[in-house]
């Protein structure tokens, strides 16, 4: 057959095509390890925004991340765009999950249409992408996430690496489409040793918390090679407050509106954010601290904020958890101090591992806390014994919980949207709050079901995509459906709907934490022997008692 | 017991250069319903597009399509499905009465449901159009009984990895870009796709099932025609 240069608009087709595939490849992965279910509306207008005619809806730190990455390059043999998926736990110890692909071969097909066949394969792809995405192992574990663990997920652009995914890790292939100048290429390389987890290795059966005694017995940070290095560095433009992530406020400020009740809304979150918990774990090398936070959008769960402290590697991931409304006003900040006051914000710029040496802090997550690192070792992460060092608090310590109440999506608005409750009250939450925002508190409001417009809608803008839901505004942001069984009116503060959600994930039992958990069950295994000695006498007596019941 | 055919049952065997899947699934009766439809959105994610909206000189514009996630109640799996409500109602019908044949039927729990994508052949009259099948996707069912809570919650575990493999079999058969129909023109949408929904232009296709009863023999149910114009003629 006769080779047919490409012309040259069908190459620049070409090209934008595969950018912008490869782009709405990582949000398609990324979204899909929030934790949330996703839900965007077909519409039968074309927008002339939505690239392969499907609603996958841009979340902007996410595809500021995966621009960073390619550098204005694109996939072509020998350099990859790889979205690597990794779990790290509230104690600091991270494991690769998955690595996503985005490969070209040099296989070309000379003959396809770039505008009409490879347009449409694309799409496809992106299709299939949708479904794989949720069959693989880290999916449910990324749904479950938020108290024990984060995803986080790292764009990388060059040789693919495999290595940390463990051994007899198994490779799916989402599909490829064939072009004039190559054959791309998606697929997911997954770690398949993850059935049992534990906050330590990930081979054994998960502790129950505070009975597991070696839970807190120090061992040696279970090493994993060395993150491969990225093209694109982080590190010294740390501090800035990228103009993207400014425009994007409004998006940032709106979170996803609830669930469906299976899953938690309130984050309960234990905050003593002096100063963000510094963690060094191999595979996050930068101060990640703001960009961390910068990354995190709405999440019904998010209660953990892991961070990196530490210079020099480019390696970062991110939290792939978004808290809602956590970063409006503050790229760098977690929490605003709402209208009420007494919650600290976190600082808006990191320490670069000095100030990190002195604290010790207590992550939001079960009073776990980290040491700090040294800003140059990478390796060694001082995993803290709880029971040993100084706690900061149980979690049910501490005096102060914040309710990220999670606002609808579509809503623009600040994110003082703190409430305070302290634990010690029961149903503090329902305790007069001086938030004034209740009635425009789409948790108590919530706005419609995707099919109609809601009222509280603002439109939400985005750098340059608008989305295609609804005819007149833009929506940016995915929508959740979320309809409690049972629950008809919604207009009423604390109806069916929103009580069971607030309890839907309720905090821990102080009995259940690890540090009193810890202390009281060392105690109560001391003094096993001796009650179970008791019993043995007394065991007549329990037999004439049983007696009497039957 | 009494099994009804509606209307001529139409080719459920394939034509010569219809590409057929098959896939079995054992699952729990409750299991039937959302192993069935993970399976059939699966399949209609990637055989539906974008409402088509021709303009003039024969180009057209496609509309977009959402997609949401789908929690299964009975089994630990999730699937993506399209984001249409009338098609997720088509589907949920049809599983239904596959669920019911299914329990009614006396059989001893095996049956099958097929998704078929044809295209219309438009004859003159007096010849009725003729549907040509080009994809052909059956779902084998076997429903197995348990007899209690712990060996339900192995098989809740069980059929969500199942279903992950028949997932990835799907998305496999789906990357070969075998034959798809041509993109119609206008005046032939019609008989490609199924132009009915508001908001989603899934490929012709008609659903049908068969119930192996006791004695091995199975009858043809073709159980819904989802083209308008079916019986229109």
């Amino acid at each position: 057959a006769m080779d047919t240069d490409l012309s040259s608009q069908d190459r620049k087709d070409l090209d934008k095509f595969i950018k912008f595939f490869a782009l709405k490849t990582v949000q398609v992965i990324v979204q899909a390890r929030l934790g949330e279910k996703i839900c965007t509306r077909s519409s039968s207008s074309p927008t002339g925004s939505d690239w392969f005619n499907l609603a996958i809806k841009d979340i902007p730190e996410v595809t500021h991340e995966a621009k960073k990455a390619l550098a204005g390059q694109l996939p072509a043999v020998g350099r990859s765009m790889c979205v690597e998926i990794s779990l790290k736990t509230s104690e600091g110890d991270s494991m690769e999950l998955e690595i996503w692909c985005l490969e070209m071969n040099e296989k070309c097909d000379k003959e396809i249409k770039v505008s009409y066949t490879v347009y449409n394969r694309l799409s496809l792809l992106l299709k299939s992408l949708l479904a794989i995405t949720r069959v693989t192992p880290a999916y449910r574990l990324s749904r479950k996430q938020g108290h024990e663990y984060v995803i986080l997920y790292r764009i990388y652009f060059g040789e693919v690496q495999l290595s940390g995914l463990g051994e007899g890790f198994q490779t799916v292939r989402v599909g490829t489409v064939g072009t004039p100048v190559g054959t791309i290429t998606l697929s997911c390389a997954y770690r398949i040793n993850l059935a049992f987890m534990s906050t330590r290795q990930f081979e054994r059966t998960p502790p129950i918390m505070g009975i597991i005694i070696d839970h807190f017995v120090d061992r040696p940070y279970p090493s994993s090679s060395p993150m491969h290095p990225c093209n694109y560095r982080a590190g010294e433009d740390n501090g800035a407050v990228y103009p993207s992530v400014e425009d994007s406020q409004e998006v940032c400020t709106t979170s996803f509106s609830t669930s469906p009740p299976s899953q938690c809304v309130f984050t309960v979150t234990r905050a003593h954010f002096q100063t963000p918990p510094p963690v060094v774990t191999d595979t996050l090398k930068v101060p990640v601290m703001g960009l961390a936070f910068s990354h995190q959008l709405s999440s019904s769960r998010l209660s953990y904020q892991p961070a990196a402290l530490g210079v020099g590697s480019a390696d970062m991931g991110y939290p792939v958890l978004f808290a809602g409304g956590l970063n409006a006003a503050h790229p760098h900040q977690l929490m605003g101090p709402g209208k009420d006051g007494g919650v600290p914000p976190v600082p808006s710029q990191p320490a670069h591992g000095t100030q990190a040496d002195q604290e010790r802090m207590c992550t939001p997550l079960d009073g776990v806390h980290y040491s700090a690192a040294t800003p140059s070792s990478s390796e060694d992460t001082e995993t803290v014994s709880n029971s040993s060092e100084g706690k900061c608090g149980s979690p049910h310590d501490l005096l102060e919980t914040i309710f990220i109440r999670k606002v609808g999506a579509f809503v623009n608005k600040p994110i003082n949207q703190v409430t305070m409750a302290n634990l010690d009250i029961p149903f503090a939450m329902f305790a007069p709050k001086n938030v004034e925002l209740e009635d425009n508190d789409p948790m108590v409001n919530p706005p419609d079901s995707p099919e109609t417009e809601s009222p509280l809608q603002g439109s939400l803008h985005s750098e340059g995509s608008s989305g295609s839901s609804t005819g007149n505004t833009h929506d940016d942001f995915v929508m959740i459906d979320f309809k409690p069984a049972f629950s008809k009116d919604d207009i009423l503060p604390m109806d069916l709907g929103t009580f069971y959600r607030e309890f839907q994930n309720p905090p821990q039992l102080s009995s259940l934490s690890i540090d009193i958990g810890a202390q009281s069950m060392a105690e109560d295994l001391d003094s096993l022997p001796e009650k179970l000695a008791v019993h043995e006498k007394n065991v007549k007596e329990f037999d004439a008692f049983v007696e009497t019941l039957q | 017991p009494l099994r009804t055919r509606c209307c001529a049952p139409s080719a459920v065997t394939p034509a010569m250069n219809c590409r057929a899947e098959v896939l079995e699934v054992s699952v729990e009766g409750r299991q039937v319903e959302e192993a069935m439809l993970a399976v059939l959105h699966t399949v209609l994610l990637h055989r539906s597009t974008g409402k088509f909206h021709y303009k003039k000189e024969g180009t057209y514009s496609i509309g977009t399509v959402g997609t949401q996630d789908v929690d299964c109640d009975f089994i630990d799996f999730a699937y993506v499905r399209v984001s249409s409500e009338e098609l997720d109602r088509a589907l949920r019908k049809a599983v239904g009465e596959f669920k019911d044949a299914l329990r009614n039927s006396g059989s001893d729990g095996m049956g099958q449901i097929s998704l078929e994508f044809y295209q219309k052949k438009k004859s003159r009259w007096p010849f009725s159009d003729e549907c040509i099948p080009w994809e052909l996707w059956t779902i084998k069912v076997n429903v197995v009984n348990l007899a209690n809570e712990q060996e339900r919650q192995i098989c809740r575990e069980k059929v969500g990895e199942k279903l992950c493999e028949k997932i990835i079999n799907i998305v496999e058969v789906m990357n070969r870009h075998e034959y798809l129909p041509k993109m119609p023109t206008q005046s032939e949408v019609d008989n490609v796709f199924d132009t009915s929904l508001k908001d989603v232009q899934p490929y012709l296709y008609k659903i049908s099932y068969q119930i192996t009863d006791s004695l091995g023999t199975s009858v043809t149910t073709t159980m819904r025609r989802l083209i308008k114009d079916t019986l229109a003629l």
